[in-house]
């Protein structure tokens, strides 16, 4: 038997509404594929998304599903996780959501280590308002808002991640679509904030201004540069130029938000 | 047993007559003059169970807080004119995703940064239509210590009975001033919670039209699997742009407080009965204009008071009242001109509508008021 | 040659990007008017790189 998607996809929703191409297909279906890797009740799971068009994926899911203002998903999420620490909460966006618009939400998740699983596509782009430059969009490159090039630095968004306290931060490709949802499925297991960026095309808005002559063509890009962090260590600064490290990138234990709230009511009530 | 009583200050009552209501959840930011608010509930919040949430800044204390709602808490937030002008876009959320939540803000003139510890009644229009969209607007302008400590729960009732944000807007002066508070006992002052649904999770439709016109919510991890979102929707809360579903949907979330204006009004009314000149004022305004009631009562003058506790809905229909049978309707605000434009507007030109307004940082007092109803007659 | 699986598109899903046809190691798919079919089912490995590539729900291997 193929792999049974629907039983996790809302009757009636697809054709779902991204372009052809778009890897944000690719990405749900690893998503379905981990929460049931996690046996998640869907009942008590909660998917919290802001706006673009990575942020239409929860509509697709069965489950409890929440579309947010732009950028505010994790401050959605986080009153969720606080107010219900039994459930398991999903975040998912795009790059401009999340660490733009979203930023200041984004790095404070991570700082407080909330139990909660960030999964951030980033296709370097805002798409859904027709391919401004996000800062993700490598510098130098197209977008409707650089039409002379990108003049600005970007955002490593899986080192922002762990640079503001986030204790598993992964990153793959859709390409890698095999390995997205072990990532998801591991970070859904850790106890503490779990970010996990998937690298993934815009062929609509990305890739036509920037004279990819096709998605495979772009997709043969994440292939190309992605390197797991397992062959990188062996790798010379040289050799990894231009390349992106995948795989898990950080984890460590550290003090989950939900659980010390909980211990500081039971000594505020012991007192 | 002896009721308990204390003197608190506007602020800290707010916070109290939240934690009678059965709130369980804060989210906020610190800003003068509303922080004690914040104080308070994260000294008591733990206490019972709650959680208390400073976030990283006014949008995410209002995101948490409609997150928390979703999951089935009683939920506020505390702020004052920055924070409130930062929150408006989920003010609009939640007006239209149907999420139960209350708003406090300590109004403290702008616009910016304005005078932080200055008192402010200026942003009443702000209050609604501070957010873009049509959409509706329950507002509370408590006036007392005491009465902060009571609406607050009633903010919470209509909060949770309407499926909306419920808004309180105190002045500095109430938000800081200190008076007894008497609190109540359990069971003695109404508390609503939100109606569960009956339906079955397969015939459950979070927007579905019912008799009251507000869908009961079922909070999220409760069994029911829905999806809710900022666009416009239709009864299934999927997203639509179907033109006849996006207007049944924008109606009925007009109707559900324009049909309901009668419980949700409330004011009150001194010494209106035989009144020529009508004061219309309301918060710690309303302590002066009670007081140029009195004096000008001894002087002759027919004066009352109209004060609304409700200011949005606007009492309409007894506004046209009273410019029917006063000579002037004198509304008294610290701000240049805000609600006196819907009493104007109701009043079509049946009375007088005359303005006191202060912006200056210090309150109106009686004599300006009484001046001005002398200059008006 | 005897495929190893059985591939079933879904037509009306498939909004023809091509991902599924390039990837294919066995060059089982081919694209017909912007909507993938199955040229060469006995080449088929069971691989699952189309249905696991494909963004659109439009593919599924049933492995035999």
């Amino acid at each position: 038997m193929a792999y049974d998607y629907e039983k996790s996809i809302r009757p009636g929703k697809l054709p779902h509404i991204w372009c052809p191409g778009c890897g944000h297909g690719i990405v749900l279906k690893g998503l379905i594929r981990a929460m049931d890797t996690c046996e998640l009740d869907r009942d008590k799971t909660a998917v919290v998304s802001g706006i673009g068009c990575a942020s239409r994926l929860p509509g697709y899911l069965d489950a409890c599903t929440l579309h947010t203002a732009h950028g505010r998903a994790a401050a959605f999420a986080t009153g969720i996780k606080m107010a219900k620490p039994e459930m398991t909460v999903l975040c998912v966006g795009g790059d401009g959501d999340g660490t733009a618009i979203g930023g200041n939400h984004f790095i404070h998740a991570c700082r407080r280590n909330i139990n909660m699983t960030y999964v951030i596509m980033n296709n370097y782009i805002y798409g859904m308002t027709g391919g401004q430059f996000s800062p993700c969009t490598p510098t130098g490159m197209k977008a409707s808002t650089t039409p002379y090039g990108n003049p600005d630095p970007i955002f490593d968004i899986s080192k922002l991640a762990i640079g503001a306290g986030a204790t598993y931060v992964a990153r793959t490709t859709a390409f890698h679509a095999t390995q997205i949802d072990k990532l998801i499925a591991e970070g859904i297991k850790h106890k503490g904030m779990a970010v996990i960026e998937v690298l993934d095309d815009c062929p609509t808005s990305y890739g036509r201004r920037n004279k990819f002559r096709s998605v495979v063509e772009m997709m043969k890009r994440l292939k190309d540069i992605a390197v797991p962090v397992t062959a990188a260590a062996k790798m010379t600064d040289e050799q990894l130029e231009g390349k992106v490290l995948t795989g898990v990138l950080f984890k460590e234990e550290r003090p989950e938000y939900t659980e010390q709230y909980a211990q500081l009511i039971q000594r505020v009530q012991g007192a | 047993m002896a009721k308990k009583i204390a003197l608190l200050q506007g602020n800290d009552a707010c916070a109290h007559g939240a934690l009678y209501a059965g709130c369980t959840f804060f989210g906020g930011y610190p800003i003068t003059p509303s922080t004690e608010v914040a104080e308070v509930m994260s000294q008591e919040l733990p206490k019972v169970g709650g959680t208390f949430m400073q976030m990283e800044d006014e949008i995410a204390a209002m995101a948490a807080i409609l997150g928390a709602s979703l999951a089935g808490a009683k939920v506020l937030d505390a702020t004052s004119g920055p924070g409130m002008s930062l929150k408006q876009e989920l003010i609009g959320y939640a007006c239209i995703a149907e999420i139960t939540c209350v708003v406090v803000n300590v109004m403290r003139g702008g616009p910016s940064t304005g005078m932080p510890t200055g008192p402010s009644q200026s942003d009443m229009q702000q209050a609604k239509w501070g957010t873009h969209g049509d959409h509706a607007a329950i507002v509370l302008t408590p006036a007392s210590c005491q009465e902060l400590y009571e609406e607050t729960g009633r903010a919470f009732n209509m909060a949770e009975k309407y499926r909306m944000p419920v808004q309180i807007q105190i002045d500095e002066i109430g938000a800081h001033m200190r008076e007894r508070v008497e609190f109540a006992e359990p069971g003695e002052l109404e508390v609503i919670d939100r109606e569960v649904t009956t339906l079955s999770p397969e015939e459950y439709e979070p927007y579905a039209d019912t008799e009251s016109i507000v869908a009961p919510l079922a909070p999220f991890g409760s069994g029911y699997r829905y999806h809710v979102t900022g666009l416009n929707k239709s009864a299934d809360g999927f997203p639509t742009t179907k033109a006849e579903l996006v207007a049944h949907e924008e109606q009925r979330q007009i109707d559900k407080v324009a049909l309901n204006a009668a419980d949700i009004e409330k004011n009150e009314e001194y010494q209106l009965e035989d009144a020529e000149v009508v004061l219309f004022a309301y918060g710690t305004t309303s302590r002066s204009a009670r007081y140029a009631v009195n004096e000008l009562r001894k002087e002759g003058v027919k004066a009352g008071m109209f004060r609304p506790l409700t200011m949005w809905p606007f009492p309409e229909k007894r506004i046209a009242e009273l410019a029917d049978q006063a000579k002037a309707i004198v509304c008294a605000e610290m701000n240049l001109g805000q609600m006196v434009i819907e009493i104007d507007r109701v009043a079509k030109g049946n009375c007088v509508v005359a303005h006191i307004g202060r912006v200056d940082g210090e309150p109106i007092n009686p004599g300006q008021i009484i001046d001005k109803v002398k200059e008006v007659l | 040659m005897s495929a190893k699986a059985e591939i079933e598109i879904i037509e009306r899903y498939c909004k023809g990007c091509n991902i599924c046809v390039e990837f294919c190691p066995t060059k089982v798919l081919e694209m017909d008017a912007f909507v993938v079919k199955v040229v060469n089912a006995d080449a088929c490995i069971a691989c699952n790189q189309c249905e696991l590539r494909c963004p659109d729900f439009a593919i599924k291997v049933h492995k035999l």
